[in-house]
């Protein structure tokens, strides 16, 4: 054991379960696993438990309804790891080790049960001039204001779809944005027809018309979308239309997106099976694979009080063969039944598949263009042509587009999942069985 | 601790020493500073933060000597350097 740099020794960590992600799933799971007794550790890409819903500034207070929650995990004796990406998960005879990168140093997690956590991102769908700085996701806008950026005195416009346009407008509004309209792309029948449904959830009702308040003074439109950003070297105007006629508005900030698609790569890197883009669970949270749970977004879009109840299912039963509280069956069964109404009216129009044109860029880390990819049979023949999806991130944010306009099937998805260093993926106990629990030290210290 | 009770951090943005709240991010503190343009593209394409939650990886900067540093996933801590693109 001499001549490597330190660095290439893992810290380890073993564990009962481990939970991928902390946001309000993975955060239920893993109080409800360690207040049960089990250790348990979650980790997650952020600087803070909480995931992108319940994100706050570091060492600011978080929101009423996180707060509880975080205050909860900290007590639970479950241990939080932060700043850590996965980047390989490997079956092995006692359950699975997981490769991550924590401050740039490789962290392996011996860990018998995984809950997967791992949450949503937003689908984009590529335009002309959406690469140009100032065209944002509007969770991602949501995201900057909550790390502490200003957008006081920024003209704003949000042209994408989904509820969660409302929350961000509202935002903007709040932080003094000069937020000139708010541009849903679904229908107004189709709109109305959700809001119409949000009288069988009349506390979604309320929280939509709470929102709505905060940006009375600007425009809320229906059936009108962004067909192109313009500007040089960062965004200056966009073009947008109702189908009928087309129109500018001059913008410091566009925030654009689609809704929300579950964060699968991880699950489908273990080999659960993925239904309709989701990991398919049975009623106690499990996946196909033994020992490998999976709770929240990433199970289909529903919401942090889905999540919760998830989590709470999963963290409660995982490891044993107690029957999850059928308190918490039901109320997951009702919370599923609304989240599916609405994705049904916030699906993405059939214009938007005319949006990107031939020289249009479809994957923003290898700059291929829409043009170069659209003769290809299949994903994995245009990853070879043209690099599209190979970049850093991993086809995260072009393949679901490429998904929506040409009907591409998903990849395999290999190790590592995200980009690491060399360090981490070089990283080995060698000579070490996978050790007998309990085992919570690093390598350093135990080669010593 | 300076008025509001919020304290402020030093940092260093492409040679120039600034001030920030203590907590922000990187990405948020760039914004702040009206950059815009965080990396360049493979074809020399300048660009900015879009997800913001460390997926879409177009943040992409180099912080204390250590490239391809997600500005989002990076909180801005007393004495950091950050370099960005450079668009000339």
């Amino acid at each position: 054991m001499t001549g490597l740099r330190v660095d290439f020794y893992p810290e380890i960590v073993a564990a009962d379960v481990a939970v991928i992600g902390a946001g309000p799933g993975g955060i239920a799971a893993a109080v409800s696993a360690a207040e049960r007794g089990l250790r348990v550790v979650v980790m997650d890409r952020g600087l803070e438990p909480g995931g992108q819903i319940w994100r706050h500034k570091a060492g600011a207070a978080a929101t009423p309804e996180a707060q509880p929650w975080i205050t909860r995990l900290a007590a639970s004796g479950a241990r939080t790891i932060n700043g850590t990406s996965v980047v390989d998960v490997r079956p092995d005879a006692d359950g699975f080790e997981i490769i991550a990168e924590s401050a740039s140093r490789p962290l392996h997690i011996w860990a018998a049960d995984i809950i997967l956590a791992t949450g949503a991102r937003e689908l984009f769908i590529p335009f002309d001039g959406w690469t140009l700085p100032g065209v944002m996701g509007i969770g991602g806008t949501q995201a900057l204001i909550k790390s502490g950026a200003s957008f006081a005195g920024k003209r704003v416009v949000i042209a994408g779809s989904g509820p969660l346009m409302l929350p961000v407008a509202a935002s903007l509004a709040d932080a003094g944005a000069n937020l000139l309209l708010v541009a849903e792309q679904a229908r107004r029948a189709a709109v109305a027809q959700f809001a119409t449904g949000l009288w069988r959830t009349p506390s979604l009702l309320l929280q939509a018309a709470k929102y709505r308040v905060r940006f009375l003074t600007s425009s809320y439109t229906t059936g009108t979308w962004v067909t192109a950003a313009h500007g040089v070297d960062r965004l200056e105007s966009i073009t947008l239309t109702d189908g009928r006629r087309t129109w500018r508005h001059d913008v410091d900030v566009l925030c654009t997106g689609y809704g929300l698609i579950p964060n699968v790569e991880i699950a489908r890197l273990i080999g659960c099976e993925i239904r309709e883009g989701a990991i398919a669970v049975d009623n106690r949270q499990r996946t196909n694979v033994d020992h490998v749970l999976a709770v929240g977004e990433a199970t289909g879009i529903g919401g942090a009080p889905l999540s919760l109840i998830e989590g709470a299912i999963a963290g409660s039963t995982v490891g044993s063969v107690e029957a999850p509280s059928g308190h918490l069956l039901r109320r997951r069964a009702a919370l599923v039944g609304a989240a599916g109404r609405m994705l049904d009216v916030f699906a993405p129009r059939e214009e938007l598949r005319s949006l990107p044109h031939a020289d249009t860029i479809v994957c923003r880390c290898e700059d291929v263009s829409f043009g170069a990819v659209q003769g290809a049979a299949c994903a994995r023949q245009a990853k070879l042509y043209t690099r599209v999806g190979m970049g850093p991130c991993q086809g995260r944010t072009c393949m679901p587009a490429l998904d929506f306009l040409l009907a591409w099937q998903a990849d395999s998805v290999r190790p590592p999942v995200e980009p690491a260093l060399v360090s981490v993926l070089s990283s080995e106990v060698a000579g070490e069985a996978t050790p007998s629990f309990p085992l919570t030290s690093s390598v350093g210290e135990a080669y010593q | 601790m300076p008025r509001g009770g919020q304290s402020r951090i030093s940092i260093v943005i492409n040679g120039d020493r600034v001030e920030v709240p203590a907590g922000i991010t990187v990405a948020a503190a760039l914004f702040n500073l009206g950059i815009t343009a965080l990396r360049m593209s493979v074809s020399g394409e300048p660009r900015g933060p879009v997800c913001a939650m460390g997926v879409c990886f177009e943040c992409r900067v180099t912080i204390d000597s250590r490239p391809h540093q997600r500005a989002c996933l990076t909180a801005a801590v007393d004495g950091m350097h950050i370099q960005t693109a450079s668009t000339s």
